[in-house]
């Protein structure tokens, strides 16, 4: 019966084939990269960058003679930045396009919507978005790129311990990236010697959080002040920062390491430090820094193509298509079995984001020290050693 | 511990007057129909995105800014001809939802025009902050609560000394009447749309220092500005004030004295009270039902 069924879709899928635009007979010649990004919709800024880096380096690939003999070949779908479209692409690029592998899922909640249907058809998938449940627990065909907040946290608290902080007060926003930035803080301030004595929150629409910061700057024994959150609440929490004259050092997250932060905050941003991609700082690393190559090739190929500014987040999907290359190449096949396991043993490999090192228990396969700690001087960023 | 108290207090002020200004916006619409007007955000959202984008497009900041309060007064007349003139004979409650679905007509047109990225405005004085007592006072909340106070002023004014502004007082009080004594209602309300969205936009530009400004501005501002009119009574201009700064201490001294985490429920506390007790606000005027 099965195998009826099997033969009437092959028969269906060739009559479709004959009358349209024969997609099957090309499926042997390529290798097909599928991908679902948040390209329109409120998520935008994540997913436009992503598919103008991968479309720009997918025609350089194919250009200087593709993978394992064969182009790759793009099939997008654009899912606005909502789970249950993301879910019905992932299930279209499964069952109807049968892609090799899929890189993209924009965000958290269109990536974990559509995990449960990759993992049950076995394709290697590399996600471009950021919270740690994602690759915690390990999920077998599940990898991604970019770092957990747990990283930035560490990363923070590893420079206010190499400092000499032991005392720190921490503000959040209640928002999801604010509220999960504040739990693994308080989770991993312990491994590092440091006390959070002072806890504030703040809503994310707030306009003013002097009240909050006068409580903290009030607080005995605080050397160091974190704000976690990302949006306009840390560029609130900065000018309110500045405006209160508070004196000991302020750190920001990555949630803002952007210049359009910069241009919201202004002067109060001085000195402040936060943990950032190495990319805002590319053309500032020593030639020696072992990702100078890759950061610089990347901002000049991104910015002379399209003429706009490189983010950190079409390094994501850069950093998930060199991934996919690679694992490509050492399967030596497009078997999803094969690349998998290739994926899952990436020892090393340099990307934008940080150097991978993938492992059966570590799927993301970067550290804290991926993240640079970078500090505002005249209003630009510096690094720090 | 006192200066502790005091910048509480400033904090409180300078939320307040934020709040107090946005509610200004809402009482002469209130006054001159009994529509709550859910676009006033959008109005405040005007000046200020407005200010921004004719400042990047290089016109200087004091041009910038009235062509911009210039525009929101457009705007206001256009949301009344084309979207509550139609509907002229339908009752409140169907053109305050219509003033609804202009504020998220109004609020898209900007996303996709002016962007989604937030703005700052630089400062009104040149001095950010001022110290007073080991409290830091920010300059601009003296120029929201003095500007707020001038346009109380004015208001009052407007409505007890003018014939525009008693015509505007009768149509609210008894349309019909009002248009037998040879009042034309509806250019009336026109007007009052158009000086609301003017004061709206005013307010917008002058707490974007603060709070900075982007297309959804108007979303919170909007419903704490609501908030502060109904707790000082819609439709009194004094209320609308008292209401605002009540709200803004209320929340500045959760937040320094209890936890920042009840912060946001004060204000639903306040009103909660306040409308059990006072179902009129601080200075509403007392409803009578004509039988």
């Amino acid at each position: 019966m099965k195998r009826m069924l099997k033969q009437l879709a092959a028969g269906a899928v060739t009559a479709l084939g004959l009358t349209l635009a024969s997609v099957p007979a090309q499926a042997a010649d390529t290798i097909r990269i599928g991908s679902f990004l948040s390209v329109t919709g409120p998520a935008s800024f994540l997913g436009d960058p992503e598919l103008k880096t991968l479309e720009l380096y997918i025609d350089k690939i194919n250009g200087s003679g593709g993978v394992l003999g064969k182009k790759l070949e793009l099939i997008h779908y654009d899912d606005a930045g909502d789970a249950s479209k993301a879910r019905t692409f992932a299930n279209r690029l499964l069952r109807q396009d049968r892609v090799d592998l899929i890189v993209g899922g924009s965000t958290t909640g269109a990536t974990m919507a559509a995990v449960p249907l990759i993992e049950q058809a076995g394709v290697p998938f590399i996600s471009l978005a950021g919270a740690e449940t994602i690759t915690t627990p390990v999920k077998k065909w599940v990898f991604k790129t970019p770092q957990s907040d747990r990283q930035a946290a560490r990363r923070i608290l590893m420079d206010m311990k190499d400092r000499g902080f032991t005392k720190i007060g921490l503000i959040s926003g209640t928002g999801g990236f604010g509220a999960s930035g504040r739990n693994v803080t308080k989770e991993e301030a312990g491994n590092f010697g440091i006390e959070i004595v002072a806890d504030e929150t703040y809503n994310p629409k707030d306009t003013d959080t002097t009240a909050q910061l006068t409580r903290i700057r009030n607080t005995d024994g605080v050397q160091a002040i974190l704000n976690f959150d990302f949006g306009q609440g840390p560029a609130i929490v900065t000018r309110n920062y500045a405006q209160l004259g508070i004196e000991i050092p302020f750190y920001q997250s990555h949630g803002v390491a952007s210049d359009s932060f910069l241009e919201l905050a202004g002067d109060a941003a001085e000195g402040l430090r936060l943990p950032a991609s190495a990319l805002l700082v590319a053309d500032k690393l020593p030639k020696s820094d072992p990702q100078y190559d890759v950061l610089n090739r990347y901002k000049n190929d991104y910015e002379s193509h399209y003429n706009e500014s490189v983010s950190t987040f079409g390094a994501y999907a850069y950093d998930g298509l060199q991934l996919a290359v690679q694992a490509l190449m050492k399967a030596g096949s497009t078997d999803k079995a094969k690349v998998r396991d290739a994926l899952e043993n990436i020892d090393g490999a340099v990307g934008v984001t940080g150097t991978y090192r993938m492992s059966p228990e570590d799927h993301m396969g970067l550290t804290a020290e991926s993240f640079r700690i970078l500090e505002v001087k005249d209003g630009d960023w510096a690094l720090t050693e | 511990m006192f200066s502790e108290f005091f910048q509480f207090t400033f904090s409180g002020v300078t939320l307040g007057a934020i709040y107090a200004l946005v509610a200004l916006g809402f009482t002469l619409i209130y006054n001159a129909s009994h529509v709550i007007n859910f676009a006033q955000g959008e109005f405040l959202m005007i000046g200020g995105m407005g200010t921004v984008v004719l400042m990047d497009a290089g016109v200087p900041i004091y041009f910038a800014i009235p062509l911009a309060i210039a525009m929101a007064g457009v705007a206001g007349i256009l949301l009344h001809r084309l979207a509550i003139a139609p509907a002229k004979n339908a009752d409140v409650v169907t053109l305050i939802i219509i003033t609804i679905g202009a504020s998220i007509f109004l609020r898209g047109l900007a996303q996709v025009f002016w962007g989604k990225e937030y703005h700052a405005l630089p400062n009104f004085s040149a001095t950010e902050s001022i110290n007073l007592g080991g409290a830091i006072l920010l300059t601009q909340s003296l120029w929201i609560l003095g500007i707020a106070a001038v346009l109380v002023t004015a208001l009052g004014l407007f409505f007890t000394r003018t014939t525009l502004g008693k015509a505007l007082l009768a149509t609210s009080m008894n349309k019909d009447a009002a248009s037998l004594m040879g009042i034309k209602t509806g250019a009336i309300l026109m007007m009052a749309f158009g000086i609301s969205a003017v004061i709206g936009a005013a307010a917008g530009v002058i707490v974007a220092p603060i709070t900075l400004t982007s297309y959804d501005i108007g979303i919170m501002l909007g419903l704490k500005g609501f908030i502060a009119a109904a707790i000082g009574g819609l439709g009194s201009s004094t209320g609308a004030i008292l209401g605002g700064l009540l709200l803004g201490l209320a929340e500045a001294y959760t937040a320094g004295y209890i936890s920042s985490d009840y912060k946001d429920a004060v204000p639903f506390v306040i009103i909660l009270a306040i409308l059990f007790f006072l179902p009129n606000g601080l200075l509403g005027s007392r409803a009578v039902e004509r039988v």
